[in-house]
């Protein structure tokens, strides 16, 4: 099936989110739409879906022009969705799931999923899906989840294919298994459309990539372009995509952390025994598969965990066991992984989030009393020294984009003087220009002779950023291995391979098999 | 979550806050720089979960708010009009003279508000110019207790809990500053003095139990709250039996008359029930205003109100903030007691506190939980409730209609999406009018 978007133009109010947009995915071809947060890629689909009536502009299927009254109209032409955020009850099991809103049925209006169980079946089987039809979706992993919703758009007999940031929930793993599975619906003459922000997938996986920047297509790219070259695409401007910075100069070590073991509330040990240092002017990054007790161990540190044995040291001083008050005057600096749920409060102005830590102290507050131009001036003074883009410092930080919001977090937290520095997936779900930006102040911090400590599920980031790094599996420390260490010992020991081992296996596989089966293997072990 | 009960981290923050949080920041951030006009998202609030709803309903738009108050109003005038004997005669024969029935639909429902006005405001019929402006003193004595339970209720809301307990809290205030008020006999001025402390101390004990309880124990403050309310009501009814609170010589659940000493001092003459009280409830709406927008305390309040999570990572203790906040807001439904007892009854009985504890509920939400909000809200009610007395004895209007206005204001406010229709204000409606046109349009070409 040809898929052809014409002119597509789709305006809110006085924005315009796609500004006469030309899009051609012709059949089994992997189109990928590449830009930045907001660019207007997801508002696309939506029209391209039936979710939004476009402004302007035809949508042609076979060179028939057709209109989507609802994404009924979208299905039956043969286009399916699979949204970042999926679209699945979780006390249903998989069967229930997929025939969800296509029901069959027998007499009588009787369920008949029988023959959606033999459509599952024949599809997991054709591209080696591995669903059990009869599990609750609730107990699958996350990669399962989302072959589930692939398997209910190919049962509703999808030419089209559209992944909404498929990646962006997935483990580096399932990440490689979904490129897989990309290919074989692209080798049975299924197109795919792909959107991303993120370019190595992209450069992996498309046959074409056509880039998006604030709602129009500012040109097409080939997959073999470079990784910069799309990016500088994306952005706008130039972009350096290989961090530059000198190599670090380690100090004394300051951080101590010694048998750490945090349970959790059914007594689990979800960080075990865990002891590492780290010095002056060094970054170490905590890499690992989410879930493997990252959270936990900089909870543990920043005082948030109740149930935290050990000792968690900072310049000779035990900070186990103090209040988080006590972590943060101690010289603790703390951009928490989740920047909505735990670094701001989205209805406070920017000005209000820029303190949050600080509010009770000279200069914002004498006695009880907030000093308002104080903390105004303060914050109109680090919007324009990280770069925060907003009409006004009395702005909610909650109407910012991710990667300003973030901005305001690091602003709040490099403004003091640090003893020790931790931020936690500094970079989740930002755009390119933005990472560039965190990953340059989280350098500075260090060459500014900070202890820093990065957790991040991205071995982009850790490898980008690390200066050693520690892989944590199950809440034990798989090992501490040298910055430069390869992606493929890094994967292997993200799955529970200890490091000398890893790194035998890698150099094994590297020359009998794909780098993507190598990772299967090492996951299968585990 | 019983198996939680014993964490900290639980008892700090409940499923409800946690739907708070996961409401707002989607609504927030996960999905940033949304093309959709905010105020199309309002009305999706359905799917978030009911803190937020809750949230969005105690700080919606004060438009919201005040068409709210019209349309109650309004509807509350056709209650009146179909109610009335007069259209009831009229409409037997409503075909041979619409004239009639609807001439008398409208001399029944303005003569009620008409009434509620002179009632409540000002009365040009009076004789003598006290008369004239009694109803608007009525009024503000009446809104006393109101505006004091409501920002009760307000600032206890801006921390994020849901205070049902002004009641309660009135109560034990209004017993504390009582008792202190009929059984010491300390000079004048001292003795006035240690009777606020009496209320403001007997509100906080019974506010700050309900923060405690939340923050050491996770238990649910609607709950606690409403469990507090009864124990106040009969504990005062049994201490009104005993022979430290009962009259002498009397067998009613009645005390003694405070002294004279004990007892607000009157601001407009003796003409006038009007007392210092209000005054002092002016105060407290600066306090509070103060209190939320420039101080650290409400800094703090307002942070953990808004996003716990964030709050505790920030290094803000929200256990003490809980009890802190529930302290004050009960110390806040106290001074209303003080007002019923040490300034419109002059004495302690089972119903002190009518039910203004439930009441600031409406007078709290009416004024979306802001301070001066809160004021007006409070100013409105008391005039419903001291012009609903005059309405009922001039026009023989049943005074019940108040409590339908007000309970309808209520209903109204809490689906902003219904008010806006009505007035034609629904944004998202128009976008799907014009949307369905430009497809109709886009078909035709086709």
């Amino acid at each position: 099936m040809k898929l052809e978007l014409k002119g597509i133009t789709k305006t809110f109010g006085s924005l315009v989110a796609n500004d006469h947009i030309d899009l051609l995915v012709e059949p089994g071809q992997v189109h990928c739409l590449l830009g930045e947060n907001g660019a207007g890629k997801s508002t696309l689909m939506n029209v391209l879906y039936g979710l939004y009536d476009p402004t302007e502009g035809q949508i042609l299927v076979d060179d028939e022009p057709v209109v989507f009254k609802g994404p009924g109209d979208a299905m039956a032409a043969g286009i399916g969705m699979v949204h970042q955020h999926f679209m699945l009850i979780p006390v249903f099991t998989v069967v229930e799931n997929v025939a969800l809103g296509n029901e069959t049925t027998k007499g009588a209006g009787r369920l008949d999923l029988d023959t959606t169980r033999r459509k599952i079946k024949e599809i997991s089987d054709k591209y080696g899906f591995d669903v059990d039809p009869d599990a609750l979706v609730e107990d699958l992993p996350v990669g399962v989840q989302q072959r589930v919703e692939i398997i209910k758009a190919l049962v509703r007999d999808a030419k089209v294919l559209i992944l909404d940031e498929p990646t962006a929930v997935l483990t580096p793993q399932e990440t490689d298994e979904l490129l897989d599975i990309i290919r074989q619906l692209k080798t049975n003459g299924t197109s795919v459309v792909f959107i991303s922000h993120k370019l190595r997938e992209v450069k992996a996986i498309s046959d074409t990539i056509t880039v998006i920047r604030r709602g129009k297509v500012v040109g097409s790219a080939d997959p073999s372009a470079s990784a910069t070259e799309l990016a500088s695409a994306m952005v706008g401007r130039a972009v350096n995509l290989s961090l530059e910075k000198a190599p670090a100069r380690p100090g004394e070590a300051t951080f101590a952390v010694r048998n750490l073991t945090v349970t959790d509330h059914n007594g689990q040990h979800v960080v075990d025994d865990l002891s590492f240092d780290i010095a002056q002017g060094e970054v170490l990054a905590i890499a690992g598969v989410q879930g493997n007790g990252q959270t936990e161990l900089t909870e543990a540190v920043l005082g948030l965990q109740p149930h935290a044995r050990g000792s968690v040291k900072l310049d000779g001083k035990e900070l186990l066991g103090r209040s988080v008050k006590q972590v943060l005057d101690a010289g603790v600096g703390f951009v928490p992984e989740d920047r909505q749920v735990d670094g701001l409060v989205g209805a406070f102005s920017i000005a209000e989030n820029m303190i949050l830590d600080r509010y009770d102290r000279a200069p914002f507050a004498k006695g009880i009393g907030l000093k308002p131009s104080v903390i105004a001036a303060h914050a109109e003074k680090k919007i324009s020294e990280f770069d925060v883009r907003t009409p006004s410092v009395t702005a909610a930080v909650g109407t910012l984009s991710g990667g300003n919001q973030q901005k305001v977090v690091l602003a709040r937290e490099l403004s003091r003087p640090l003893r020790l520095f931790i931020a936690s997936q500094p970079t989740r779900g930002l755009d390119v220009g933005s990472i560039e930006f965190v990953h340059k102040r989280v350098i500075a911090e260090r060459d500014h002779g900070t202890p820093v400590m990065i957790v991040s599920t991205e071995l982009d980031e850790v490898l980008e950023l690390a200066d050693r790094i520690a892989v944590l599996y199950r809440g034990r420390l798989v090992g501490i291995v040298p910055g430069n260490t390869s992606r493929d010992v890094l994967g292997l020991m993200m799955a529970g391979i200890p490091p000398e081992e890893a790194g035998n296996a890698a150099g094994l596989h590297e020359t009998a098999a794909t780098p993507t089966t190598e990772r299967h293997d090492g996951g299968g072990h585990a | 979550m019983p198996e939680n009960l014993n964490t900290e981290p639980a008892a700090e923050q409940t499923a409800a806050d946690t739907a708070t949080d996961t409401a707002l920041a989607t609504a927030d951030g996960r999905i940033p720089p949304s093309p959709v006009p905010v105020a199309s998202q309002g009305g999706d609030l359905g799917h978030d979960g009911g803190g937020s709803l809750l949230r969005q309903i105690f700080t919606g738009n004060s438009l919201v708010a005040f068409l709210s108050v019209v349309l109650a109003i309004v509807l509350g005038g056709v209650l009146i009009a179909v109610t009335d004997e007069k259209v009831g005669a009229a409409a037997t024969y409503f075909f041979a003279r619409p004239s009639d029935t609807l001439s008398a639909i409208w001399t029944a429902a303005s003569g009620a508000y008409v009434a509620l006005f002179q009632g409540s405001i000002f009365n040009p019929n009076a004789q003598t110019f006290e008369g004239m402006i009694y109803p608007i003193t009525e009024t503000l004595t009446v809104a006393t207790p109101l505006i004091c339970a409501g920002l009760g209720v307000a600032l206890a809301f801006r921390a994020g809990l849901f205070n049902i307990g002004a009641q309660g809290q009135i109560i034990i205030g209004a017993t504390f500053a009582g008792w202190v008020g009929f059984t010491w006999h300390p000079p004048v001025g001292l003795h006035l003095a240690l009777v606020i402390v009496g209320g403001l101390l007997g509100g906080a004990v019974w506010g700050g139990v309900v923060g405690l309880l939340k923050a050491r124990t996770g238990a649910h403050e609607v709950i606690v709250t409403i469990m507090l309310n009864y124990i106040a009501q009969f504990l005062l009814l049994f201490l009104l039996t005993t022979p430290a609170f009962q009259r002498p010589g009397n067998t009613n659940p009645i005390s003694p008359l405070l002294d004279q000493s004990a007892l607000y001092p009157l601001v407009m003459g003796e003409q006038f029930r009007l007392h210092w009280g209000f005054l002092v409830a002016v105060a407290a709406t600066v306090f509070v205003w103060w209190l939320l927008n420039r101080s650290t305390v409400g800094f703090e309040f307002r942070a953990v109100g808004a996003n716990p999570s964030a709050a505790r990572t920030a290094g803000i203790n929200v256990s003490k903030g809980y009890i802190l906040v529930m302290a004050i807001a009960g110390a806040l439904a106290g001074l209303a007691g003080v007002a019923q007892v040490a300034g419109t009854e002059k004495v302690l009985s089972g119903g002190v506190a009518a039910t203004f504890g439930f009441d600031a509920i409406t007078v709290a939400l009416l004024g979306r939980s802001s301070p001066w909000g809160t004021f007006w809200a409070g100013l409105l009610f008391g005039a419903f409730r001291a012009g609903g007395t005059a309405m009922q004895a001039d026009t023989g209007t049943p005074i019940d209609i108040v409590l339908v206005v007000q309970s309808l204001i209520v209903l109204f406010i809490a689906a902003p999406p219904l008010v806006r229709a009505v007035f034609g204000l629904n944004p998202r409606k128009k976008k799907t009018k014009k949307a369905a046109v430009a497809a109709a349009e886009g078909a035709g070409a086709a």
